[in-house]
């Protein structure tokens, strides 16, 4: 196996909201990430994917520190030296965080339009003194050339450019600092197909030449197939299975990720959709249902699984999955079209 | 089936002729649409697939005149209507706050929109917006209303429905806000639905439900429907006939099945190319290179030739490639099939 990088134990993110009546207040907790464990691996991209308010961001972000995790641990393996990144305050952070970026969503919204592109691209530098004078510049330039921006544009401001050129310009302020670990949120998800398409391209290129490790968010689940080793499945703030690639999406282990599965439109008229149908939405995350999570919309519910709570487990090498009936159960996953290539 | 109902379902519902819609900005003149043609058959799916800018919203804003008023719509073009009672109506030729278009607009065409959240008032219940377009367009008393009201939200699958009608559009999720701008649509029994980018902004699995919604209402009801998305997984799916559109221009058209895996059009495929497939991980995708032109910059000739790998230089940046009928049903416009 290779390296770790991250390894994450129990990690739990909780947000209280207070009610207040006449007596008093009292606070709940809305459970956005609710103990999760997982690792990842030096250079490899892990996928994680989830509906909506199942608590992708919170995870992406809490380790990153830009969220307060509740509770658990995140350590960090940086060159062989390991960092408990839950631990760190003040300065020993802000020196830290060189070493993790973040490549938001929209690229309108996430780039200053009073800086110009150059000064972008500059600011992780800046802010983490790295590098000062023309060494800057030089180095801006760089990042720009690989994230294959025009050199001449760099004294623009980010309304000149289109939402493909403005993604490159957020990755190449998220690389500039040569970080260990990259968090893509749903980082091509605004994009249009074509230029979709080249974003993602260049993720691969830039993780092949510097070796980034990724963790990749989004909710489009043939991207996330496309760019992932591994890929975990997010259900209500806890992993329901986590799997390579291939195995996860070929052999679910979990209805969930079974109904997932059914739900791609596949890119054939020939191949009906036939989506396993889930039962109504997912339920608030603050008062999370007891036992399984996924019970109350599970199509092969048992008694079980309404009291006990499953086990996170391994059952078969790097297949982890948390359900009861894991082993008596065939579950079904994307069925193979090795006919249905129809492109010409 | 009898030949006679074979000749009614064969019917041409909507048939919009060269239309062209351009906007006076200060920066000039965008030509959004270009020239459009297209027809909808009643109970059948167009699908219209096309990237930010092709405009395929603005051409069904036309339609239902939705436009804003800096929108000029080309004086030949002509959009064809067969309303309820037989009558050929010509759109374009309405006054947009007109008596006639009202009636159009949501009693025989209905729309709904990519963003559940925006297109409910924050301030009514969901139960008075379905009200409102019931007592707008059909002959009913209030308790009759809020009867066929709470009855609609039933038929498109929202759970405990005399809960819900009189809660608020925040108060629902997003699948179940598209459910209830459904149901809003269909209260007024249209014969066509326009869906723009309806399951964009939702989750795989909510957008199946969704979808399978749309198709067994359509069963159901036999309306038809236009279907615009960027998904081509999703226009797969849905569509009997496809329209490819890239800035302002149909360029491709044909049966599902012949856009999915018999495309002709260089953009169409490398579009098909451009999306990942699960049976190809890992493999490099196939961009399409260059940037989709600034509206301001419409290149002239094909409108894809300045990203077309295919581009046959002196002939493609000069003229408008003319249509070529591939089949009975499928249409392109490209100089390597003329």
């Amino acid at each position: 196996m290779a390296d770790i990088l991250l390894e994450i134990k129990d990690l739990k993110v909780h947000f209280p909201i207070r009610s207040t009546n006449f007596f008093g207040g009292t606070t709940q907790y809305v459970k956005a990430v609710d103990g999760v464990s997982f690792y990842i691996e030096k250079g490899e991209t892990l996928g994680l994917v989830g509906e909506s308010g199942s608590g992708k961001t919170t995870i992406g972000r809490s380790i990153l520190r830009a969220i307060e995790p509740t509770e658990g641990q995140v350590t960090f393996n940086l060159d062989g030296q390991k960092v408990d990144l839950t631990q760190l305050q003040g300065k020993d952070l802000r020196a830290f965080r060189r070493h993790m970026q973040l490549i938001f969503q929209d690229p309108y919204s996430s780039l200053n339009p009073r800086m110009t592109v150059r000064d972008i691209i500059a600011e992780p530098l800046v802010a983490s003194k790295l590098a000062t004078g023309k060494e800057v510049d030089r180095q801006v330039r760089e990042a720009a050339a690989s994230c294959k921006l025009n050199l001449e544009y760099l004294r623009r401001f980010p309304h000149a450019f289109s939402g493909g050129q403005r993604q490159r310009i957020g990755i190449a302020r998220a690389l500039i600092s040569r970080p260990q670990f990259v968090v893509c949120d749903e980082s091509v998800s605004a994009l249009d197909v074509s230029i979709q398409a080249e974003v993602l391209n260049l993720l691969m290129d830039l993780q092949a030449e510097f070796g980034f490790t990724y963790l990749f968010i989004a909710h489009d689940l043939s991207v996330v197939a496309h760019i992932s080793k591994r890929v975990a499945v997010m259900y209500l703030g806890q992993f329901a299975e986590l799997a390579p690639t291939k195995q996860l999406f070929y052999t679910p282990r979990h209805p969930y990720t079974e109904a997932l599965m059914s739900a791609i439109p596949e890119v054939n008229p020939d191949v009906e959709m036939t989506p396993v149908s889930l039962k109504g939405e997912i339920p608030s995350p603050v008062n999370p249902l007891s036992g399984c999570r996924f019970h109350t919309r599970c199509l092969y519910v048992q008694d079980k699984c309404k009291t006990e709570i499953p086990q996170w487990r391994e059952i078969e090498d790097g297949h982890f999955v948390a359900r009861h009936f894991a082993d008596t159960l065939a579950l079904k996953g994307v069925t193979s079209l090795d006919s249905s290539d129809g492109m010409n | 089936m009898s030949k006679t109902t074979e000749q009614i379902e064969r019917d041409t519902l909507l048939e919009v002729n060269d239309l062209k819609v351009s906007f006076k900005t200060d920066e000039g003149i965008i030509v959004a649409v270009d020239g459009v043609t297209f027809s909808v058959e009643r109970g059948q799916t167009l699908g219209i697939v096309g990237e930010s800018g092709s405009g395929k919203s603005v051409s069904v804003k036309a339609i239902m005149q939705l436009l804003p008023r800096t929108a000029i719509v080309g004086q030949e073009s002509s959009i064809q209507w067969c309303s309820k009672n037989g009558d050929i109506i010509e759109i374009t030729r309405l006054k947009k706050a007109g008596r006639e278009m009202r009636r159009i607009r949501g009693g025989e065409i209905g729309m709904i929109f990519q963003e559940p959240m925006s297109s409910f008032s924050p301030v009514h219940t969901i139960g008075n917006q379905i009200m409102e377009a019931i007592l707008q367009h059909r002959q009913v008393n209030k308790l009759e209303a809020h009867e066929i009201a709470i009855d609609m939200l039933d038929k498109v699958g929202i759970s405990n429905p005399s809960v819900r009608v009189d809660q608020y559009s925040f108060e629902l999720s997003g699948g179940m806000r598209q459910r209830a701008m459904i149901a809003v649509t269909l209260s007024m029994n249209p014969s066509l639905l326009i869906a723009d980018e309806p399951t964009t902004s939702l989750d795989v699995t909510i957008q199946a439900q969704i979808l399978e919604l749309m198709n067994q209402l359509q069963e159901e009801l036999g309306m038809a429907i236009i279907f615009i998305t960027h998904n081509l997984g999703v226009i797969a799916q849905v569509a009997d006939e496809v329209a490819v559109m890239y800035l302002g221009h149909i360029l491709e058209r044909g049966t599902a099945k012949e856009i999915v895996l018999q495309s002709q059009h260089p953009y169409t495929q490398s579009l098909l190319r451009a999306i990942p497939h699960l049976d190809r991980l890992g493999e490099r995708l196939t961009a399409i290179s260059g940037d989709i032109p600034s509206p301001l910059e419409r290149p002239g000739g094909c409108p894809f030739h300045t990203r077309c790998e295919q581009v046959i230089a002196g002939v493609c940046d000069t003229q408008r490639p003319a249509l070529t009928r591939i089949s009975s049903t499928h249409t392109v416009h490209c100089f390597l099939h003329e």
